[in-house]
């Protein structure tokens, strides 16, 4: 079963839900493919408000996140090459994903350019 | 329109923030950002609560926009100046609803919230209180909204502009990449659609492209000048942005968002749809 409210959530909106939350009951991991990590500056302190951008194999632009106060992002994709880039006041940081079904993690780290 | 009376710089925001008959306006879907701290002096739309009616699936009526503005503060001569999250969608759709009730100087903050951020600008946490006015909205111009028949008749007859991720126009995502997956509608994309990525019209920062940059990017999808244009995503506000570009900063002259867009599209029985990276045949 899945949750109504989830999806009503899902159908109705665009914007990004709470990135640090825990996965909705409805989200089914044998079916997902959830990219999630935490932004991390020089000092491995975690940066929240930072701008995560999910990019194709391609490059083209897929999909875009505010880390939370705790620097976690999420993107609910599809298994295959991903790029992962963050651009924050601290600094930018981008990492190459190859992503499988369920929860693939990474850590991302922003830098003064 | 041109991007001189439709989109002002976060600069220029910033040494206006005091400025008589100014009104700044976030919107956004989640207003929890707002809450957390915002330009200061903004006051804050909600793209759901204020902006949708609670019981129809549509957008707030000519009398309900009123209302919101009267309470809000809003007078029908105040220049408005709306920015918000997702690289502006929300604030782009507010736009468009500020033009179809016919406010006369509405404008963006080119790159919106995202780059205020990233210009380490300062926020503010309190909300201020603006007297109530009495605004009258116009009767909504319908020469910029999109109904399902139109868009269904124009298939192969006028541009249609998908404006959603490449994925979700092949019809192998059936909503951004941020949200979970779990939809009930069909996937695919309106046949004879030309994909154009919202995102393609933005820099990193959010900001919009350079008028020359953006004309050659729908120019080499293929969008015919000589036709009018109808754009549309999943629900209607990146198609906002999308539109924006086309009517606001590029001047084409007949552009209609299809504010149902693929959420009201992939759940209607019966129509045409295409699947993979080509437009389709009529």
């Amino acid at each position: 079963m899945t949750s109504p409210t989830a999806n009503a959530t899902a159908a109705a909106s665009c914007a990004a839900p709470d990135q640090s939350a825990p996965l909705p009951s409805s989200v089914d991991l044998t079916r997902e493919t959830v990219i999630t990590g935490i932004v991390t500056n020089a000092e491995g302190d975690a940066v929240g408000g930072a701008y995560v951008r999910l990019l194709d194999a391609s490059g083209e632009f897929t999909a875009e996140v505010v880390s939370s106060p705790e620097g976690v992002f999420r993107f609910f994709a599809a298994p295959g090459s991903w790029t992962v880039r963050a651009l924050s006041r601290h600094g930018n940081g981008e990492l190459a994903v190859d992503a499988g079904v369920g929860v693939n993690e990474i850590s991302l780290n922003v830098a003064t350019a | 329109m041109s991007r001189d009376t439709a989109l002002v710089s976060a600069d220029w925001a910033e040494k206006n923030l005091e400025t008589p008959g100014i009104v700044f306006v976030e919107v956004d879907e989640d207003t929890t950002a707002y809450d957390g701290g915002h330009i200061p002096g903004a006051i804050k739309i909600d793209w759901k609560k204020d902006l949708q009616d609670p019981i129809r699936r549509d957008f707030v009526n000519q009398e309900q926009f009123a209302a919101l503005l009267s309470e809000r503060g809003i007078s029908n001569d105040d220049t408005v100046i709306l920015y918000g999250g997702n690289n502006n969608w929300f604030a782009a759709y507010a736009y468009w609803y500020f033009k179809l009730y016919g406010h006369g100087d509405v404008k963006l903050i080119d790159g919106g919230r995202k780059k205020w951020e990233l210009d380490a600008r300062v926020y503010s946490k309190d909300v201020p209180v603006r007297e109530k006015t009495t605004y009258v909205a116009q009767a909504p111009d319908l020469s910029i909204r999109a109904f399902r028949d139109e868009v269904v008749e124009a298939i192969g007859v006028k541009n249609l502009i998908d404006v959603r991720s490449p994925d979700e126009f092949a019809g192998r995502l059936l909503a951004p990449a941020h949200l979970p997956q779990e939809q009930s509608q069909r996937a695919g994309h309106i046949p004879t659609a030309l994909s154009v990525p919202w995102s393609k019209a933005a820099n990193e920062d959010g900001t919009f492209k350079s008028d020359e940059e953006l004309a050659k990017i729908y120019g080499e999808a293929g969008l015919d000048g000589s036709k009018d244009t109808i754009a549309y995503c999943r629900i209607g506000e990146r198609s906002s942005h999308s539109w924006f570009v086309l009517k606001e900063l590029l001047g084409h002259e007949n552009v209609k968002n299809y504010d149902g867009s693929w959420t009201e599209y992939g759940s209607l029985i019966g129509v045409p749809i295409a699947l993979g990276d080509e437009p389709g045949k009529a």
